[in-house]
C-alpha cells in the first residue's frame, strides 16, 4: 500500500489545496447570494415586526425542527464519508454518501408536505387568501417561499453532487490518496447546511 | 507532498463529527425551547448567537477550517466581514429615512 503511495505522490500533479480554495471563492458568491436575501429579510422585519411574528405563526415549528435535525445528520454522514475514504473503507463511504443522499431527500419529502400544507390553507404567492393579509404578512411569505425554495433548489443540486461522488467511488476514481472531488461536494453540503441554520429561526422562531 | 503529511497529522476520526453532530442538535433543541419561553426582546438575539455557533461549529470541524492553512480563515473572515458590512451600510442608511 505504501508503495501505490509513494508513486502516488511523485507521479500524479495536483494541487488540492488550490482546488478546495477554488471551491471556498466558489461558496462565497453563495453567501453573497443568500446574504442579499438576509439583508431584505431583516430590514422587511425591522418595518413589519408585528406581521413578520403573526406570520410566523402559521409555519410548523416542530416540522421544522425535525428538518433541521435531518439536514444536520446528512451533514455529518457527509463529513463521516470522508473520514471513512481516508482510511481506504470504501463501502462504508459510499454508504455514508448513500445516506446522506437519502436524508437529503427526506428533508426535500418534509417540505413538500409542508408547502402542500399551506397551499391547501390557500397561502401561495398571489393568492386570494394572501393578497386579502397586510403587506408585512405578504413580505413574510413571498420571502418564506423564495428562501426556503432557493435553499431546496440547493438541496436537489447538493444530492446530484453527492450522487456523481458515489459513482465516482465505485469506480475507484475518488480513493484513499485522491478525495478532494468529494471534499468540494461536502463543503457544499455543508454550506447548505450553514444557510439552513438561519433560514431555520428566522422563519420559524418568531415570537 | 507536503499537503500529505500535513493531512495525515490532521485529520480527525470518526469521533469528533459525531460529539459536534450531538452538540448541533442540543443547540437546535436548546434554541427551540428558547423561543417556546418568549422572553420577547431577547428572542432574536439568542436565536442568531445559538445559530451563528452552530455555524462554527461546522466551519470549523464539518468544513476542516480548523485543519486548513491559515489562508483559508482569513478568506472567511473578509468574505463575512463584507457581509458585515453591507448589513452595517445597510441599516445606517435605512434608519435615516
Amino acid at each position: 500500500m505504501s508503495s501505490t503511495e509513494h508513486t502516488a505522490e511523485t507521479h500524479v500533479h495536483r494541487d488540492d489545496i488550490g482546488s478546495r480554495m477554488g471551491m471556498w471563492l466558489f461558496l462565497f458568491t453563495e453567501l453573497i447570494l443568500f446574504g442579499g436575501m438576509f439583508l431584505i429579510y431583516s430590514v422587511y422585519r425591522f418595518e413589519y415586526p408585528e406581521a413578520f411574528h403573526l406570520a410566523a405563526k402559521e409555519l410548523n415549528t416542530i416540522m421544522g425542527a425535525f428538518n433541521t435535525a435531518v439536514l444536520l445528520t446528512s451533514s455529518m454522514t457527509m463529513a463521516l464519508s470522508i473520514v471513512a475514504i481516508q482510511r481506504n473503507q470504501k463501502i462504508l463511504s459510499i454508504w455514508l454518501q448513500m445516506i446522506t443522499i437519502f436524508l437529503a431527500l427526506f428533508f426535500l419529502v418534509n417540505k413538500y408536505f409542508e408547502w402542500t400544507a399551506k397551499f391547501h390553507h390557500g397561502i401561495y404567492p398571489g393568492s386570494e387568501e394572501l393578497l386579502s393579509k397586510g403587506s408585512g404578512e405578504i413580505l413574510f411569505f413571498g420571502l418564506y417561499y423564495v428562501m426556503t425554495g432557493l435553499h431546496g433548489i440547493h438541496v436537489i443540486v447538493g444530492m446530484v453532487l453527492i450522487g456523481v461522488m458515489t459513482r465516482m467511488t465505485r469506480k475507484d476514481i475518488i480513493t484513499k490518496d485522491s478525495y478532494v472531488r468529494l471534499e468540494n461536494a461536502g463543503l457544499y453540503w455543508h454550506l447548505v447546511d450553514i444557510i439552513w441554520i438561519f433560514l431555520f429561526p428566522l422563519f420559524y422562531l418568531i415570537t | 507532498m507536503e499537503k500529505h503529511d500535513y493531512y495525515h497529522e490532521h485529520s480527525h476520526g470518526y469521533g469528533i463529527y459525531i460529539l459536534v453532530w450531538l452538540a448541533l442538535m442540543t443547540l437546535t433543541a436548546v434554541t427551540v425551547a428558547v423561543a417556546g419561553m418568549d422572553i420577547d426582546r431577547f428572542t432574536v438575539a439568542t436565536a442568531l448567537i445559538i445559530a451563528s455557533v452552530k455555524a462554527y461549529l461546522v466551519l470549523t470541524i464539518f468544513m476542516h477550517l480548523r485543519s486548513e492553512t491559515r489562508n483559508f480563515t482569513v478568506f472567511v473572515i473578509v468574505a463575512l466581514l463584507f457581509l458585515g458590512i453591507s448589513f452595517v451600510l445597510l441599516f445606517s442608511d435605512y434608519s435615516f429615512h
